[in-house]
């Protein structure tokens, strides 16, 4: 008989240690129910869900979706490419429309850092941050770190390693809260223009040779290059990036032991990781999405039970 | 149920989580020492599909469902430790077909706490009835969860 410890899942800093536990052994249970013939549960038959995104997404809008409908939830999609917010209509008004409409939770991604925090602030739904700006996006963070529970069998004591573009994703952050909060030592690794300025006061280490930080960790963690949020180059070119950062089976075998490869995709193949390392059986990429549905059931049914 | 379900051949029991596993159980090792028979037995938690979730203080916490078998077309004993208002039968009975559609159900229950249903549910097979008020708690304890000894107890609620 427990709940969580906060009405929202805004982002993983607001989480205690016993809300991640709760999160992942709920996950648990729902990924029982997900290997069944019959994979739905009627506990959110009385509750309204909507998917608000702001800024693109496939697997996470499928994912929360096939989430929301495993476990009966009347769901209602809003993609602001095709809706008012062209027309200049506020955040919060748009918003307070869509609860106008009896909706009990809201799941948003949008691109501006904070924007379900102000939400949270000012309407009465459960707000489920999918993503805000270049700040958290803790869904992802909570399916990481159970797969590599799922994988290792625990996430305290093993060596993660962040590779890539940790100053535009907030899959990053929301990853270096949670493993941290697990126990987990954490390291980023990166072309010095795009590890953030003072990334080492998070208690992280922090190492710009790539073999380096693969020789010294139990998982990679290997994130997307988000050519779309560099306004300005911060490396010459895609190939020299691929060249001393791009992950591969030849540096995978240079190694003397085994990693678990992950990465939150979607994939730039052949940049940030070849398809003879995504592909191979280090990679435990589409179990990472697998799980994703199980962890995002767990939050919405932790969230809607909260009293 | 010895009687109903000859060499239990086509039939498996459902032990309701929590507690109604424990009775299941003590039933398959008495069933392994009186008849000598190996039944086949699953763990089903209804938590998912209880009508009391968001009206009640605080959420039930989920236990693992372990049926290893489809239950299409056979005879299934659903055991529980204590029947009271039915509504947690309810909740198995719809966890339950997510693993097929049962020939038969029959519902086993250690103690039927009397004049106390909800929902139109009774057991086919009851270790005792006893009476009991509102104001009052059936509880079960086992040995083998660390208490003294098997043992039930009716009490009153603590009033608060």
């Amino acid at each position: 008989m427990e709940q969580l410890s906060t009405r929202h899942l805004l982002g993983i800093k607001d989480l205690s240690p016993s809300d991640i536990q709760l999160i992942f052994d709920t996950a648990d249970n729902f990924k029982d129910i997900l290997n069944r013939p019959i994979k739905k549960v009627p506990s959110l038959r009385d509750i309204t869900i909507a998917n608000i995104f702001f800024e693109n997404s496939t697997r996470t809008k499928l994912s929360f979706e096939l989430a929301e409908k495993r476990l009966s939830a009347d769901v209602v999609n809003f993609a602001s490419a095709s809706s008012s917010v062209k027309k200049g209509e506020t955040l919060i008004d748009t918003v307070n429309n869509i609860l106008a409409m009896k909706v009990d939770m809201v799941v948003m991604r949008h691109s501006s850092p904070g924007a379900p925090h102000f939400l949270s602030k000012h309407i009465k739904a459960n707000i489920v941050n999918a993503g805000d700006g270049t700040h958290e996006h803790p869904t992802q963070a909570l399916l990481d770190a159970f797969s590599i529970r799922e994988k290792l069998g625990d996430v305290a004591g093993k060596k993660v390693a962040i590779i890539g573009d940790i100053l535009h994703s907030r899959v990053a952050l929301s990853n270096i809260f949670c493993l941290q909060k697990l126990g987990a030592e954490v390291m980023v690794c990166g072309p010095i223009t795009l590890l953030p300025k003072y990334i080492a006061d998070l208690g992280v280490k922090v190492e710009y040779d790539v073999f380096k930080a693969l020789q010294w960790c139990d998982v990679a963690n290997v994130l997307r290059i988000q050519l779309e949020r560099q306004q300005i180059k911060y490396f010459p070119s895609l190939r020299e990036y691929s060249l001393y950062y791009g992950i591969n089976k030849q540096l995978l075998n240079r190694l003397d032991k085994e990693i678990v490869v992950m990465h939150p995709g979607p994939i730039n193949r052949g940049v940030e990781l070849n398809s003879d390392v995504a592909d191979s059986e280090h990679a435990i990429i589409l179990q990472q999405v697998e799980n994703g549905v199980a962890i995002r059931m767990a939050v919405l049914y932790l969230l809607a039970g909260v009293k | 149920m010895i009687e109903n379900h000859d060499d239990f051949n086509n039939t498996v029991l459902l032990g309701l989580q929590p507690r109604g596993a424990l009775v299941l159980d003590k039933i398959i090792q008495r069933m392994q020492e009186i008849q000598h028979i190996t039944l086949k037995y699953g763990y089903l938690d209804a938590t998912f599909h209880r009508d009391d979730f968001r009206r009640r203080d605080l959420p039930l916490r989920a236990n693992e469902t372990k049926i290893d078998f489809l239950i299409e077309n056979k005879k299934v004993v659903l055991v529980d430790d204590v029947l009271y208002k039915g509504r947690s039968v309810r909740a198995a009975m719809d966890a339950m077909i997510a693993f097929g559609r049962p020939q038969k159900v029959e519902l086993m229950v250690l103690i039927d706490r009397k004049f106390t249903r909800d929902f139109p549910v009774q057991p086919d097979y009851c270790g005792r009835q006893v009476n009991t008020l509102e104001s009052q708690y059936v509880s079960v304890e086992w040995q083998s969860r660390g208490f003294e000894k098997d043992a039930i107890w009716i009490t009153e609620k603590e009033s608060n």
